[in-house]
C-alpha cells in the first residue's frame, strides 16, 4: 500500500514582509516551520515580492501561496491538487480577514488570534474547505465589535454561536435566516474599469471595459430580486454570485437572486470587445534623455478626452522612473507630486480636471552622474474616476422584489474608473 | 523552532528562575514574544494551568485564548494537556471550541490522556443539536490516535445516517482521516463512501466525492449509478465540491465514453463563430451523420451540466470545467471555455499566472481558441516578470502569418523594457517567432541585428544567442552579419554570446576567411582569462581553422591547445587532448583523423526553438503537476478513450430491482415528495416511462419526448433551447427545484433515519417512489416541451398542500381509467402524483417567481402549510386475523400521507396477505358502515392474490375529526369479513410548519377552554430533546415548530377534516417533569390527545 498522503491543504502559515511566521495553523499532524526555509529561498531569489512563484515544490511538500496586503498566506500541500483551488480558497481566508478586521494585516490577525484560529477551524476541515460564505461565517463565528468584546470580558459570554446557521441546511446557503432591518435598503455600485494601452504617439493599442456590480442589500426575511438592464446585450462575459439563477439570465438577460446580506459582488462581467470603448482622457508627454549628459527633461499634460461631459476627478499618475535617475525637480500647475529616490517612483496627485486649465507637471529630471542615459522611457499609469457614469453606457431597467411586502428604498450609483490604464512614452 | 521543543521549557525553568517575575500575565496572546523566551513559558503556564482549575468560565476562556495565541505562534503547549483535557466537557460551548483547537493539535503526542476525552465526544455525537454531533465528530476524526479506530469507524458509520446533511457531510470528511490514520480499514469505509454517494444532498456530494477520489478513485463503478444524479446536482454544490467533482467526472468521462476526437481532425481548427450560433448543435450533428460518431447521452449530459460554472466567480471552477472540456469535449466545443479563461486574467497575479500557464499549453495545440484575444496578453511595464513572460510565451505561440507585424511591433516596446530579464525573453520570442514564420525571418534577424548595438549588454548578448541559432537555418546569405558579429567580440563580455560568437565564425569559417584567423589570434590572446564556455568555443575555432586553412592558423591552433592543455578545467584538458588527437597527424593517431574535417564540418540541424510548454501537454491541465511539470506526488494519470465504450447500460438504475419494490406495494397512492424532484434520477424516470410505456394522458408527450431523446442522443435538446419560451419555463423549474431542496433535505433524512432503524420496506417504497413528472426534467433539462414543463410546474405547486384544497374531485375521476390502463404494470400509482393541484392565489406575481417563492415562504411568512410527515409510525394495526378470514389476513397502518384520496380522508395502507395454498380472487370493500358523515375511498379491487402472497393497498377515510370506528366488509369471491379500523388520534391530524411567533400568535387565540394540560413525569431516557421530538413526531402526526429555547418544544398540526389548529407545547421543567400543553378549538380531541401523549413521555 502506498504510504497515505493527506489531500488539499495541510498546513498554513502567515509570514510577514521581514519574513517572520507570525501564525501557524495544521489541520493535520504537525508540519515545522521549517518547511518555510524553501518558501525564503524562492523569495530571495525572486526580484521583488510579486515574482515569488505561487507554487513551489520541496522535497516533501509543495507550497503554494498568495501575497496579500503584505501578508504571505503559504499553505504546505502534500500531493496533486489543482492549485487554483488553494489559491482561491487562500483568497477567501484574506477576504474573510478583511470582512471581520477591516483590513488584513498582521497587527489585525494577530490582535483576533482566537478568532482568526476559529475561522480557520470553520473554513477548512481536514484540508478541505467547510464554511465560506461570510454570512454563514458570521452566524458561526460573530465579528469582533468593541461594544461585543466588552461585554464578552465582563459577562464571560462568547463569540461562538450556538444554533448551526440555518443557511446550511437551505437551499441558500449564502443568505442566513431571519435577517430584520427597520429600514430596508438595496444599493446597486455599478463600477466600471477602463483597461488601456495607450502607445507613444497616443493611439489606442489595447483597451477593453471591465465591470462589477458590487450590492449593498439590507432586506428583512426572505426578498427575491429580479435586475434588469437596458441594454444587457452589452454584457459579452458575465460572471455571477452564485445567488444568480443562471437559466433566467440565459434565457431572459434578468439577474434573478436572493441576495446574500450585506456586500457582495453580484456580477462582474466584460463590455463586448466590439464595441469601441471611449478613452475619457489623453496625455501629452515629453521625456527626454540627452546624451552624455546627466540631465533630462520631462513634461506631463493630462486633459479631457471623451468623457461624456462629466467631470473627470481623483486622477492621479504614478510613473516607475528608470533607475538611473537620482531625483526630479519638478513643478506642478495642480496637485502636488512625489518622487521616492530609492524606488524610483513619482507620484503626482492631480485631484479634478478642469478643461479650462489642463494639469501640467514639469521640469529636470536628475540622472546619476555617469550612468548611461535610459534606454526607454517610463510608462505613465493613470488614475481617475468619473462619478454618475458606466462608460460603456450599461444602465439598470428596473429592480423588483418580491417575496416580501414592505418597501424597499432602492439605489443604483455608476461610477467609471481608470482600471489598469497604461500610456507608453 | 521550538514547535517540538518540550526539553526547552523545562530546561528554561530551571535555568532561568530569576525571570520568572517578569512574566506578569497579560491578556494579549502575541505579547510572549517580547519576553525571555523559555522562562516565561513555564512561568506562564503554570499561571494558565490555575486558570484552568479555576471554577470561573471567564477565566477558562481567557486562558484557552491564550493558549490558542501560543499554538497559532507555533510555542509549544503541551505541557498543559492534562489541565486542558479536563475542560472538555465545559457547557460554555467557547471554552469547548478552543478545547476542541487544542486536541486536534496535541492529541498525537499525548494519546493516553487524550483518551479520557473521548467519552465526551461520544455524548457528544448523540446531542440533539447537529452543531454539536457535527463538530464531535470532526474532532474525534481529528485526534489521531489510533486506538480509537474503531470508535471513528463506528460514529462515521451513524454519522452517514444522520438526520442532519451537515453531519453527513462531516462525515465524509471523517472517513478522509480515519483512512489516513488506519489505511486497513478501507473496505469498511468504501462501503460508507458507497452509501454517501447516494446521498441526495447538495451539501454532503462534494465531501463524498473528495472521500472518494483519496480513498478509493480506482473503484469508478461506485460511480457508475450515481453519475447522472452528480451531474444534475452539480450547479447546486458549493464550488469547492464542484471543482472536485469536475475532476472526478474528467477521469470517469475519459474511461467511459470513446473518443469524440477520432473522426474530428478535419474540423480541428476552431473557428469562432461554431460557438456561439444557436445552431450550434446542428452542426454539430451533422458532422456527426458524417463521421458516423455519436456521442453518448451521458457524455453530453456531462457537458451540458459543466457549462454553466464557466460563470462561476471561483477561478478553480471555472479552471476545472475548461480541463474538462480540454480533455473531453470534441476539439470544435473546447473553445467555449477561452472566453471565461481570458475574464480570469483579470484576477490577482497568483490565480493569473496559474491560468495563463494552461493557456500556454492550449495555445501551442489550438491557437485558434486564444487568437481572438490575443490583445488580452499584451504586457503592461507593471506586470510582475512572472506574468510578462508568461504572456509572451503565449503570444509567440499565436503568432502567424496574419498577426506577425501586429506582434513584432507589440514586442518591440518590450525589448526596450527596463526589465531586462523580460528583454531577454523578448528577443527569445522573435526568434521563434522568426524560425516559424519563414515570411519574416528576415525582418527579425535585421531587427535583432539593430539590437546588437544596443547599449544594454544582456540585451545584446541574448540577441546574439538568437542569432547565431537563426543563422544556423539560412548561413547562405548571411556573411555581413557574421562579420558584424565578429566586430563585437570586442566589447562583448557576456560568455554564451562569446562563445556564441565564436561558435559561428567557426562553422562558417570559409565565407569569412580574413577574418576568422584574426579572431582566433585574438581570442588566443585572451584564453587564460575566458570563461570555460567560451574557452571551449576557442578551442573549436581552432579546430575548424586547422582543418580549413592550416597554412595561416597551425601554430595559432597548436598553442591554443596548449594552453588548454594545461587548464585548470579538466573538461577543457579532456577536450584538448580529444581533439589534438583527431586533428594532429602522427604515428598514433587512428584512421579518425583523416574524417577529422568530415567530423567537426559537418552539416548540423538548426536548432528548433521551441516553446517551452511543448511537453506539458501529457498532465492533466489545472493540475499541479502541469504548474510544475513534474509528476505530483498523488497525480493521477488520466487514460486514453477506451477503443470501445464501456457497457453505458451500467449508469442506468436498475429497472428490474425498482419495480420488484413497485410492485410490492401495488395500489398505494404516493404523494410527491419535493425532496425527490430536486434531485431526481432522471435514469430512473427515463427507463420507466421506455420500459413500461406508463401511458398516462397527461404524460405522454413526455414520455415521447424521452424516447426520442434516449435514443437519437440529445442533440434535439440543444436546439430546442434555443426558444427563449421553453427555456424561461426551465428556469422556473430549476428555481422551483432550488426552492424546495430545503425541504428535500428533511425528507431526505428522513429516509435515511427510517433505513437505519431497519424499516427497510417502508424506507424502499417511500424511496422507490420518487421521481414522477419531476424527473423528466432534469434528464432533458435544455428540452423542455410545453407538457413537460407543465406538469412540472404543477408538480411544483402540490408542495404547498395548504393551497392544494379544491378541485380533488375532477382530477381523480380522470384517475380512474387511466389506472386501469396500466393495471397489469402495477404502476398505477405513480400516476397520480400530480393531483392535488389548485394555482395558487398570489397571481401577482409571474408563474416562475410563485414557484420560487413557495419554497422559500415557509420560515419567513406567516402562511401556514401543511409539510410532509414528519415521521412515519411503524406500528401495524391487525385488520383480520388469518384464522378468522379463512386464511386471508389484513392489517393497516396510517401513512401519514395527506390528501390523497381527498383532503378531508386520511391514509391508510391495507397489507393483505394470503396465507392458503390457494388462489384468493377478487378481494374488495362492501358493505360500509360508517357513522353520519364519514366517507371512506375504497381500494380498488385487486384482482387475485397468489398463495403466500401479499399486497398492499391504499384508502382513504374521512373520519371527521372523531375516533368512530369505520367499519366494513372486506369479502373475497367466496367470503365476506367484518373489519373495522380505528384511528388514534394522533392518526387525525396533519402536522403545519409555523414559525414560532406564529405559533405564539395563534395559541393566544386559543386559551381558556381551548387549552388543556397537564404534567408529566418524564422518564430518564427520554429526557433530551431529540428524543422527545422523536416520540411525539412518531405518536402524533405533527410538524416540529422551530423554537427558540432549549426546553420548550412546539408542535403544530390541523385536523384532518376540519382543519382545526392542534398546537402542543413540551414545556421542560426541573426535576424531569414536563408540562405538557394543548391548544385547540377541538377540544374532544385535544383532550384525547393529551392523554395519548401522556404515556408517550412519561413510559420509557
Amino acid at each position: 500500500m502506498r504510504p497515505h498522503k493527506h489531500k488539499m491543504i495541510h498546513s498554513l502559515f502567515l509570514i510577514n514582509c521581514s519574513g517572520d511566521i507570525f501564525l501557524e495553523k495544521h489541520w493535520k499532524s504537525v508540519v515545522s516551520q521549517s518547511v518555510c526555509d524553501y518558501f525564503f529561498e524562492a523569495q530571495e531569489k525572486a526580484i521583488d515580492v510579486e515574482n515569488v512563484p505561487p507554487v513551489i515544490s520541496t522535497p516533501h511538500h509543495y507550497l503554494i501561496s498568495i501575497y496579500r496586503d503584505k501578508i504571505f498566506f503559504v499553505s504546505v500541500i502534500q500531493t496533486e491538487v489543482p492549485p487554483l483551488f488553494v489559491i482561491e480558497f487562500l483568497h477567501r481566508v484574506a477576504d474573510t480577514f478583511q470582512d471581520y478586521f477591516g483590513e488584513c494585516s498582521e497587527t489585525a490577525i494577530k490582535d483576533n488570534v482566537v478568532i482568526v484560529y476559529e475561522l480557520l477551524e470553520e473554513m477548512l476541515d481536514n484540508g478541505f474547505p467547510l464554511a465560506t460564505e461570510s454570512n454563514i461565517l458570521k452566524e458561526l463565528i460573530k465579528p469582533p465589535t468593541i461594544l461585543r468584546s466588552v461585554v464578552n470580558s465582563i459577562t464571560g459570554s462568547s463569540n461562538v454561536g450556538d444554533t448551526l446557521p440555518t443557511g446550511q441546511l437551505s437551499n441558500i446557503p449564502w443568505r442566513r435566516a431571519g435577517v430584520k432591518y427597520t429600514n430596508n435598503e438595496a444599493y446597486f455600485d455599478v463600477i466600471e474599469e477602463i483597461d488601456a494601452i495607450i502607445d507613444k504617439s497616443g493611439s489606442t493599442v489595447f483597451a477593453e471595459i471591465q465591470g462589477v456590480i458590487d450590492s449593498c442589500i439590507k432586506l428583512s426575511g426572505m426578498p427575491d430580486l429580479s435586475l434588469s438592464f437596458m441594454n444587457p446585450r452589452l454584457l459579452d462575459d458575465v460572471s455571477f454570485h452564485p445567488c444568480i439563477r443562471f437559466k433566467r439570465w440565459e434565457s431572459e438577460r434578468v439577474l434573478s437572486f436572493i441576495p446574500p446580506d450585506g456586500n457582495f459582488r453580484l456580477i462582474s462581467y466584460r463590455v463586448s470587445s466590439q464595441n469601441l470603448v471611449a478613452i475619457p482622457v489623453y496625455v501629452k508627454h515629453v521625456i527626454s534623455f540627452k546624451e552624455n549628459s546627466s540631465s533630462g527633461r520631462f513634461d506631463v499634460t493630462i486633459g479631457p478626452k471623451q468623457n461624456m461631459g462629466k467631470t473627470i476627478e481623483g486622477v492621479v499618475m504614478t510613473v516607475h522612473m528608470p533607475k538611473a535617475v537620482l531625483n526630479m525637480n519638478l513643478t506642478a500647475t495642480q496637485g502636488s507630486y512625489t518622487f521616492d529616490p530609492v524606488t524610483k517612483v513619482l507620484t503626482w496627485d492631480v485631484g479634478k480636471i478642469t478643461p479650462q486649465k489642463l494639469p501640467n507637471l514639469k521640469g529636470i529630471v536628475n540622472l546619476q552622474s555617469g550612468a548611461p542615459k535610459p534606454e526607454e522611457n517610463p510608462s505613465l499609469n493613470i488614475q481617475f474616476k468619473i462619478q454618475q457614469l458606466a462608460i460603456s453606457g450599461l444602465k439598470v431597467n428596473r429592480l423588483d422584489m418580491y417575496g416580501e411586502k414592505y418597501k424597499p428604498f432602492k439605489g443604483v450609483k455608476y461610477i467609471t474608473k481608470a482600471g489598469k490604464f497604461q500610456v507608453r512614452t | 523552532m521550538f514547535g517540538n521543543g518540550l526539553s526547552y521549557s523545562e530546561q528554561g525553568a530551571e535555568a532561568a528562575p530569576e525571570l520568572v517575575q517578569e512574566a506578569a500575565p497579560t491578556t494579549t496572546p502575541s505579547a510572549p514574544a517580547a519576553f525571555g523566551l523559555f522562562s516565561s513559558d513555564t512561568k506562564k503556564n503554570e499561571d494558565l494551568k490555575q486558570m484552568l482549575e479555576s471554577s470561573k468560565d471567564s477565566a477558562k476562556l481567557d486562558a484557552m485564548k491564550r493558549i490558542v495565541g501560543m499554538i497559532a505562534k507555533g510555542k509549544n503547549a503541551s505541557e498543559l494537556f492534562p489541565a486542558v483535557v479536563k475542560n472538555v466537557a465545559s457547557k460554555n460551548i467557547e471554552i469547548k471550541k478552543l478545547v476542541y483547537v487544542y486536541l486536534m493539535r496535541y492529541a498525537e503526542e499525548q494519546q493516553d490522556l487524550a483518551l479520557l476525552s473521548i467519552s465526551t465526544f461520544q455524548r457528544a455525537l448523540k446531542d440533539p443539536n447537529q452543531l454539536i454531533r457535527a463538530s464531535a465528530l470532526r474532532v474525534l476524526s481529528s485526534i489521531r490516535v489510533p486506538i480509537i479506530v474503531p470508535i471513528m469507524m463506528l460514529a462515521i458509520k451513524e454519522a452517514s445516517s444522520d438526520l442532519s446533511p451537515y453531519v453527513r457531510k462531516n462525515a465524509a470528511h471523517a472517513i478522509q482521516k480515519l483512512y489516513s490514520l488506519d489505511p486497513e480499514q478501507k473496505e469498511m469505509l468504501i462501503e460508507v463512501i458507497e452509501k454517501l454517494l447516494k446521498d441526495r444532498s447538495t451539501l454532503v456530494a462534494g465531501s463524498v466525492v473528495m472521500a472518494f477520489e483519496e480513498v478509493c478513485p480506482d473503484r469508478i463503478d461506485l460511480i457508475h449509478k450515481n453519475y447522472r444524479k452528480l451531474c444534475n446536482l452539480l450547479v447546486d454544490v458549493e464550488e469547492w465540491g464542484q471543482v472536485v467533482i469536475i475532476h472526478m467526472l474528467t477521469r470517469y468521462a475519459r474511461t467511459q465514453f470513446v473518443s469524440p476526437w477520432k473522426n474530428d481532425e478535419v474540423v480541428e481548427e476552431y473557428s469562432e463563430n461554431n460557438f456561439y450560433e444557436s445552431d450550434e448543435e446542428q452542426k454539430e450533428k451533422d458532422r456527426k451523420v458524417k463521421n458516423t460518431y455519436t456521442m453518448d447521452p451521458d457524455h453530453r449530459l456531462l457537458l451540458r451540466n459543466t457549462k454553466p460554472l464557466l460563470q462561476s466567480r471561483n477561478a478553480a471552477v471555472v479552471m476545472a470545467v475548461a480541463q474538462l472540456y480540454w480533455h473531453s469535449a470534441p476539439k470544435s466545443e473546447a473553445g467555449i471555455v477561452s472566453k471565461s479563461l481570458v475574464r480570469l486574467l483579470r484576477s490577482n497575479r497568483e490565480v493569473q499566472y496559474i491560468v495563463l500557464q494552461n493557456i500556454a499549453t492550449m495555445s501551442i495545440q489550438r491557437k485558434g481558441m486564444f487568437e481572438p484575444y490575443m490583445k488580452s496578453f499584451y504586457v503592461r511595464s507593471t506586470d510582475p516578470t512572472m506574468i510578462k513572460t508568461l504572456k509572451l510565451e503565449i503570444l509567440t505561440n499565436l503568432a502567424n502569418e496574419a498577426n506577425i507585424s501586429t506582434l513584432l511591433r507589440e514586442f518591440q516596446t518590450y525589448v526596450k523594457s527596463q526589465d531586462k530579464q523580460f528583454a531577454a525573453a523578448t528577443i527569445q520570442a522573435i526568434g521563434r517567432c522568426a524560425t516559424n514564420i519563414t515570411e519574416v525571418t528576415d525582418t527579425c534577424l535585421n531587427g535583432l541585428v539593430c539590437l546588437l548595438s544596443n547599449r544594454d549588454e544582456i540585451v545584446v548578448a541574448e540577441s546574439v544567442v538568437v542569432i547565431k541559432k537563426l543563422l544556423q537555418t539560412q548561413p547562405a546569405h548571411h556573411g555581413e552579419i557574421i562579420k558584424h558579429m565578429a566586430k563585437l567580440l570586442d566589447n562583448i563580455t557576456v560568455p554564451v554570446a562569446r562563445a556564441s560568437i565564436l561558435w559561428l565564425i567557426g562553422e562558417y569559417c570559409e565565407r569569412v576567411p580574413k577574418i576568422a584567423p584574426d579572431v582566433l589570434r585574438k581570442t588566443a590572446k585572451t584564453f587564460t582569462n575566458e570563461d570555460d564556455l567560451v574557452k571551449l568555443q576557442i578551442l573549436n575555432l581552432g579546430t575548424k581553422l586547422y582543418l580549413t586553412n592550416s597554412k595561416q592558423t597551425k601554430l595559432l591552433t597548436q598553442y591554443v591547445l596548449n594552453l588548454g592543455k594545461y587548464d585548470q578545467s579538466y573538461d577543457i584538458r579532456d577536450r584538448t587532448r580529444f581533439i589534438r588527437q583527431l586533428i594532429v597527424p602522427n604515428e598514433k593517431s587512428g584512421a579518425l583523423s583523416k574524417y577529422a574535417k568530415k567530423i567537426f564540418l559537418a552539416q548540423k540541424p538548426a536548432p528548433l526553438l521551441e516553446s517551452p510548454f511543448k511537453d506539458r501537454d501529457h498532465f492533466q491541465l489545472g493540475t499541479l503537476s502541469h504548474t510544475l511539470n513534474s509528476r505530483a506526488t498523488g497525480y493521477l494519470e488520466l487514460s486514453d478513450w477506451p477503443e470501445v465504450a464501456p457497457d453505458p447500460s451500467v449508469r442506468n438504475v436498475d429497472v428490474a430491482e425498482s419495480a420488484k419494490e413497485w410492485t410490492g406495494i401495488l395500489g398505494k397512492t404516493k404523494k410527491e415528495k419535493p425532496a425527490e424532484k430536486f434531485y431526481s434520477e432522471s435514469e430512473e424516470e427515463e427507463d420507466e416511462s421506455a420500459s413500461t410505456g406508463s401511458s398516462e394522458s397527461e404524460s405522454g408527450s413526455e414520455s415521447e419526448k424521452e424516447d426520442k431523446e434516449e435514443g437519437s442522443s440529445d442533440d434535439s435538446s440543444g436546439s430546442s433551447s434555443s426558444e427563449a419560451s421553453s427555456d424561461s419555463e426551465s428556469e422556473s423549474k430549476e428555481s422551483a427545484a432550488k426552492k424546495t431542496s430545503r425541504a428535500a433535505a428533511e425528507n431526505d433524512s428522513e429516509n435515511i433515519k427510517r433505513k437505519a432503524k431497519g424499516i427497510s420496506k417502508e424506507s424502499s417504497t417511500s424511496g422507490s417512489s420518487d421521481t414522477e413528472s419531476i424527473s423528466s426534467e432534469e434528464s432533458s433539462s435544455d428540452s423542455k416541451s410545453e407538457s413537460d414543463s407543465k406538469s412540472d410546474f404543477e408538480s411544483g405547486k402540490s408542495r404547498s398542500p395548504a393551497s392544494s384544497k379544491k378541485e380533488e374531485k375532477p382530477v381523480q375521476d380522470r384517475k380512474v381509467p387511466n389506472k386501469q390502463d396500466v393495471y397489469l404494470l402495477d404502476l398505477d400509482d405513480f400516476c397520480p402524483v400530480t393531483t392535488p393541484v389548485a394555482v395558487p392565489t398570489a397571481a401577482v406575481l409571474s408563474p416562475s417567481v410563485t414557484a420560487d417563492l413557495e419554497g422559500l415562504s415557509l420560515s419567513s411568512s406567516s402562511v401556514i402549510d401543511v409539510t410532509t410527515q414528519v415521521s412515519v409510525p411503524t406500528k401495524t394495526h391487525e385488520l383480520l386475523h388469518r384464522m378468522s378470514g379463512k386464511g386471508l389476513a389484513a392489517h393497516y397502518h396510517f401513512s401519514r400521507q395527506p390528501g390523497i384520496f381527498g383532503d378531508r380522508m386520511v391514509s391508510v395502507q391495507v397489507t393483505v396477505t394470503n396465507t392458503t395454498d390457494q388462489k384468493i380472487e377478487n378481494i374488495h370493500i362492501k358493505e360500509k358502515k360508517l357513522p353520519p358523515g364519514m366517507r371512506m375511498h375504497e381500494f380498488n379491487p385487486i384482482e387475485y392474490l397468489e398463495p403466500a402472497g401479499s399486497i398492499t393497498v391504499s384508502m382513504g377515510i374521512d373520519f371527521c375529526d372523531s375516533t368512530q370506528m369505520a367499519s366494513f366488509q372486506l369479502c373475497t369471491k367466496d367470503d365476506r369479513f367484518d373489519v373495522n379500523i380505528q384511528p388514534p388520534v394522533g392518526e387525525l391530524l396533519l402536522p403545519v410548519t409555523m414559525s414560532e411567533k406564529d405559533f405564539k400568535k395563534e395559541q393566544g387565540m386559543l386559551t381558556g377552554m381551548n387549552e388543556t394540560s397537564t404534567t408529566i413525569a418524564v422518564a430518564p431516557q427520554n429526557s433530551t430533546r431529540l428524543v422527545i421530538i422523536e416520540r411525539i413526531v412518531k405518536a402524533a402526526n405533527l410538524g416540529v415548530v422551530p423554537s427558540g429555547h432549549d426546553n420548550i418544544l412546539r408542535f403544530a398540526a390541523k385536523t384532518v377534516h376540519s382543519g382545526s389548529l392542534m398546537l402542543v407545547t413540551v414545556e421542560m421543567k426541573e426535576s424531569s417533569t414536563a408540562q405538557l400543553i394543548i391548544n385547540t378549538e377541538k377540544t374532544v380531541i385535544g383532550s384525547v390527545l393529551l392523554r395519548e401523549l401522556k404515556p408517550v413521555l412519561s413510559q420509557g
